[in-house]
């Protein structure tokens, strides 16, 4: 909480300076900065959730209650001549970290300093590439956590603090991000889900959580992502490359005391666009683990591959089927093989298949949704079947579950089998 | 004698011939009602293309601000308020749609655009701001309601004249009666649906869609028309579904036309919806 405080500081910090600071605050008397300064009245909106979950299987280390907070999320607007300013932030009672919690979730300023760039400055929710639920060019911060245990998608992206240029040319589109300081995902570290450790072997959770090293300076422990992008006869390709670290813990200290985020640079590129009756994607990139070009060292992860198609299309009334391919190669494999402790080697390839059923019933009030990784290599699978009704225009409920499967606790999904979790949330939004 | 009034009446019969032929052609060029010789009723396929065009192609570009109002049977009521923009790449052909969403709140400043294709699928993305995310939709049924009101995608954004074979059924003091047979009844729910223009203005003023037994299930009516800029344009649409007991009532304000539109339909703007768009 302390970061979240630092961080809210910071931003404010910023903003201020942003309105002192501004190229355009080239205003000499009084009334005029007057005006350069004057809000219109904020727009407040939000809304106010409760959310509670329970674990359906037995796990020795966690709660058997996995979500019960309440929520209220208010999402301020305003503008000026010559920006636009936003502040949404959470505010959360949580009962099963026993503690208040506060989630500035995003607080920007927007603004055109000419005509074909657009400079958003601040914290942010940062999203770009093709993949439904599944990232490869998108190393913007993830919050696995939230995700699992059940609160709404849209807590699966974590804020950014960071600055995005976008340059807009009749040749192309740039987009340039640049983040001070690493943004890490908001892993699994084992204090709200268990999760396989390697070191102990075995499952682990608030009895083993884990320790991480992060890069962690300003200016020097820094993030640049690009995305360079184009649509042609509503064909949208685009070019990504990413310089910066494993947004979460892929690897450890030679000492096996504390996980770690190596450097890593990833270069890909994506197309999207009409097939058939539907719509197809393809998606790849190229994760070089720049701490271990060689892949020799046990202790970091192997340079990947990583490689998507998709395709989703409409198969009845308000009846929406996507299927989505997704494959992990590892680039040394042989060597990080042998540098693996005994059966503890993973996979070569990771396979893995994802299917989303989304229907809308009863004048679209009534989403019911399910969607389900599974991975024919790993031999594990996640079904998140969701409800989700809207009782009026204000308030909806929802009634959904998190159920993982595996054959073995070491693979991705298989490893949260015990917080297979049912959820049910309220939400009156405002 | 004889020989003359048969040259008088020659030369004054070729004058007027000529004198006609001449308004005739200069006609184009001054299409003042006034001018107009006796009413003739023009055949189908003028009366569907000049009704097209008013309920959907009107100047080059336009904005309105759009409440709906959905009851159903139990005299529930949920409402929905969203600012559409409009710009015409060919009159009767492609356009280009932006939605921008105020209400309900859950749904708010999600942005929603449409490139509309006579010849193909529309091209449609949205814009989910909680997750930073431009979506692609896979909708290639256009009969599919939006934003769960009784009125469906195609009656937004128009239904191509081609899908369907036009027969003047009826001209009555004030309308034309057209009745529209789908070409390809399989892809659609109705038989056939008949539509009621005004002679004046070409505003169409009620659909009335007939289900594949040939029962009367849906209408929809234009109840409030006005000019804005010198044209006719409905600002006040319901339409009744007559087997749910449902009925959804959309208020036009604000309405603009010729606003000088830029291209805001791309993925610019989908992130960050621009000022004119949403103010």
């Amino acid at each position: 909480m302390i970061h979240s405080k630092t961080i809210t500081i910071l931003v404010t910090i910023g903003l201020a300076a942003a309105f002192s600071f501004s190229p355009l605050a080239k205003a000499n008397d009084q009334n005029d900065t007057d005006q350069f300064f004057k809000l219109p009245p904020i727009e407040v909106h939000g809304f106010y959730e409760i959310r509670a979950g329970y674990r359906t299987r037995k796990d020795k280390y966690q709660k058997d209650m996995s979500l019960m907070e309440s929520r209220l999320q208010l999402d301020l607007a305003s503008y000026l001549d010559w920006a636009d300013l936003k502040c949404k932030a959470d505010i959360i009672g949580d009962l099963v970290t026993e503690q208040a919690d506060f989630d500035l979730r995003e607080a920007y300023i927007f603004t055109m300093p000419v005509g074909f760039i657009d400079v958003k400055a601040g914290r942010q929710i940062l999203t770009w590439g093709t993949g439904d639920l599944v990232f490869i060019n998108d190393l913007f911060p993830k919050d696995w956590q939230s995700f699992f245990i059940g609160r709404d998608p849209e807590y699966l992206k974590a804020p950014s603090d960071a600055i995005k240029a976008s340059l807009f040319t009749k040749a192309f589109n740039l987009d340039i991000v640049y983040t001070p300081r690493f943004d890490h995902d908001r892993f699994i570290s084992g204090r709200r889900i268990s999760y396989f450790n390697s070191n102990l072997n075995r499952l682990a959770g608030s009895d083993a959580v884990q320790h991480t090293d992060k890069p962690n300076s300003w200016f020097r422990d820094d993030e640049l992502a690009l995305r360079l992008y184009k649509n042609i006869n509503n064909y949208e390709f685009a070019f990504y490359g990413y310089r910066g670290y494993w947004k979460s813990p892929s690897g450890q200290t030679a000492n096996a005391s504390q996980a770690i985020f190596p450097d890593l640079n990833v270069y890909g590129a994506s197309i999207r666009g009409n097939l058939a009756k539907g719509i197809a994607n393809l998606e790849f990139g190229y994760y070089e683990s720049d701490d271990d070009h060689s892949g020799k060292d046990g202790n970091i992860y192997n340079s990947e591959l990583r490689f998507l198609a998709g395709y989703t299309q409409e198969i009845g009334k308000d009846f929406t089927a996507s299927v989505q391919y997704y494959l992990e190669r590892m680039l040394d494999y042989s060597r990080h093989k042998d540098s693996s402790p005994f059966g503890l080697a993973r996979d070569e390839n990771r396979h893995l298949l994802t299917l989303r059923l989304t229907k809308l019933l009863m004048n679209q009030n009534l989403r019911c949704s399910l969607f389900t990784y599974f991975s024919p290599s790993d031999k594990d699978a996640y079904f998140r079947p969701n409800v989700n009704y809207k009782v009026t225009d204000d308030l909806a409920v929802e009634l959904g579950a998190n159920i993982f499967f595996g054959d073995y606790q070491n693979t991705f999904f298989g490893q949260f089998q015990n917080n297979t979790n049912i959820y049910t949330a309220l939400r009156y939004t405002f | 004698m004889k020989l003359m009034y048969i040259l008088i009446f020659t030369l004054i019969f070729s004058l007027l011939l000529f004198a006609a032929v001449e308004t005739n052609s200069a006609e184009p060029n001054q299409p003042t009602k006034t001018e107009q010789p006796e009413e003739e009723t023009p055949d189908v396929d003028t009366i569907i293309t000049k009704a097209n065009f008013v309920a959907y192609y009107q100047a080059n570009d336009g904005k309105a601000k759009v409440n709906m109002t959905i009851t159903n049977r139990q005299g529930q009521k949920r409402h929905r308020e969203f600012i559409i923009l409009r710009k015409d790449i060919e009159d009767g052909g492609d356009q280009k749609y932006y939605v921008y969403f105020l209400k309900p709140a859950d749904v708010r400043k999600m942005v929603y655009i449409v490139h509309k294709h006579t010849d193909k699928d529309d091209d449609r993305w949205l814009y989910l701001p909680g997750l930073d995310l431009v979506k692609r939709i896979a909708a290639s049924d256009k009969r599919t309601s939006f934003v769960g009101s009784g009125f469906l995608y195609e009656d937004i954004s128009g239904r191509s004249l081609h899908e369907d074979t036009h027969e003047l059924i009826e001209t009555t003091e004030k309308l034309f009666i057209v009745k529209n047979v789908p070409k390809q009844p399989d892809t659609v729910e109705f038989s056939y649906y008949n539509v009621s223009i005004d002679h004046e203005n070409f505003v169409p003023v009620k659909m009335e869609y007939y289900d594949k037994q040939n029962n009367l299930y849906r209408i929809i009516e234009s109840v409030e028309i006005d000019q804005i800029q010198g044209f006719p344009t409905v600002l006040k649409a319901v339409v009744s579904d007559l087997r749910t007991g449902s009925k959804t009532e959309m208020q036009f304000t604000g309405v603009k036309y010729d606003i000088a539109l830029k291209d805001i339909f791309t993925e610019r703007y989908l992130r960050r919806p621009p000022r004119e768009a949403i103010r």
